[in-house]
């Protein structure tokens, strides 16, 4: 097997008496995609949170980004560079426009220069369909076109993996669509992409490997057609039961 | 004497116009340097407040209790005649900057503490995800935003800094209140006292009206 891109190790995190986590061993390798589904409160988002150290895990737990220690100290912003992240309220800087959102970080982190960072940013605003938004700021764009800047803002780092913090679960359904075919596309370029989702449509069709997590805990991994078609555990079949209903009436 | 005569004396008015100019510009200066030096140190306050080690943090908070508490003229003159007694001998001019700056610093640090607590966290937290340095993240991504929300009131306290720089002549420092009081004296007419108010609202009516502009402005949420 591949070295991991991504190796966590006895995470637990506590919220006072709440675990949050609770054990939770993963590997993730190079150009692998992962999607962890589970219900709300599982820990899915604390899970990827770690893996940046947006959020603080319990000691001795241990996450190595490249098989570098993500912990607090200096070396900490030039591993979080090597990690995209799109969030679910996409975060985009409101004071800047959408090419400087995607400029600032290359200049400022990787030192590149402000023509290499603007033709890049147009460069990877064409790959996610908005090129035309370019000097545009933040409120001027729709939902759905504000996280595709924000995806192209994870990509200009050029990261070794990219994490989705459940990044369609604010958008208007009509918007929804356009973002995961932009992450469609990326799992197809090889992209290393570690998604927190609630559409089972598009892990069953882009994931490598799905994960159901359930009160802080893996309950159980593999295959889309493993886990969608033949789930193992009982938590898995009813929580997949229970969202595909409200799928059909909703 | 007529009304004219008595508040708007012509006469009065040359003979004492160099004097209170002189001290409109001690005034401007004063305010000027009251106020740069106040943003300055409120700004360190402001961040030591929030991101500092805790010691730090509690200190930076009884700064800003205590100097929002104590009022300026008492302030004043502690520093003026007080400080003597422990060998700190400050000019009038510096003891109203110290005093004119440390109380306005204490204000500033509120406004911009404020102005950062306004900024959503996801702002923090998508810098830190870039891998954005502390500073960084400040400079490029904070600060210009918290800049927007505590332009309107960090005016006004500009507009107050001015105003306090009045009470600088109890310590005879020659602003443009104390100069009007002397040509006052010296004319035995009020007419400097008219004057040298009509040039503090004629200074201080455009600040007033741009806060008002500035609030609607930043209201609406235009960039």
């Amino acid at each position: 097997m591949m070295p991991a891109i991504v190796s966590i190790k006895d995470l637990y995190k506590n919220f006072g008496s709440f675990a949050a986590l609770a054990g939770i061993n993963l590997d993730i390798a190079e150009g692998e995609v992962v999607c962890i589904v589970g219900p709300s409160g599982s820990g899915k988002s604390t899970l990827i949170r770690c893996i940046n150290l947006l959020e603080k895990y319990d000691d001795p737990g241990q996450v190595l980004v490249d098989g570098i220690h993500v912990e607090k100290g200096r070396r900490l912003a030039a591993v979080r560079a090597e990690v995209g992240m799109v969030f679910q309220s996409f975060n985009l800087f409101p004071h800047m426009t959408v090419r400087d959102n995607i400029k600032l970080a290359p200049m400022r982190v990787r030192g590149e220069s402000e023509s290499d960072a603007s033709s890049m940013a147009i460069e990877l605003l064409r790959k996610v369909g908005i090129e035309e938004q370019a000097d545009k700021y933040p409120a001027q764009l729709s939902g759905g076109q504000q996280q595709r800047v924000a995806i192209a803002r994870a990509l200009a780092m050029k990261p070794r993996v990219m994490l989705f913090d459940e990044p369609t679960s604010s958008l208007d359904p009509e918007m929804v669509g356009e973002v995961l075919d932009v992450m469609k596309k990326l799992a197809e370029s090889g992209v290393t992409m570690i998604v927190v989702t609630h559409e089972m449509g598009f892990a069953r069709l882009v994931a490598d490997r799905v994960i159901f997590m359930d009160e802080g805990r893996i309950i159980e991994s593999g295959t889309p057609a493993e886990i969608f078609d033949n789930p193992k555990e009982d938590r898995t079949r009813v929580f997949l039961n229970a969202v595909l209903e409200h799928k059909q009436s909703g | 004497m007529g009304f004219v005569e008595t508040f708007f004396n012509w006469n009065v008015i040359v003979s004492s116009f160099p004097l209170l100019l002189s001290g409109l510009r001690i005034t401007l200066l004063l305010g000027t340097v009251s106020i740069v030096a106040g943003l300055m140190l409120g700004l360190f306050i402001a961040l030591t407040r929030i991101y500092a080690v805790r010691p730090f943090r509690i200190f930076a908070k009884i700064y800003t209790d205590v100097f929002r508490s104590i009022p300026l003229l008492v302030l004043l003159i502690v520093v003026y005649y007080a400080l003597p007694f422990v060998g700190l001998r400050l000019s009038p001019f510096m003891s109203a900057a110290v005093a004119l700056t440390l109380v306005s610093a204490a204000y500033t640090a509120e406004i911009f503490r404020a102005g950062i607590e306004a900024i959503p966290y996801g702002q923090f937290e998508a810098s830190q995800a870039l891998g954005l340095s502390y500073r960084h993240m400040m400079v490029d991504v904070i600060l210009p935003q918290a800049t927007r929300i505590v332009i309107p009131p960090l005016t006004n306290n500009c507009i107050n800094v001015i105003k306090d720089t009045a009470l600088a002549s109890v310590v005879a420092m020659p602003d443009l209140l104390k100069q009007a009081t002397q040509a006052q004296a010296l004319e035995a007419n009020p007419t400097p006292l008219i004057v040298a108010a009509l040039m503090y609202v004629a200074l201080l009516w455009p600040l007033v009206i741009l806060v008002g502009r500035l609030e609607k402005r930043f209201r609406r949420g235009d960039r």
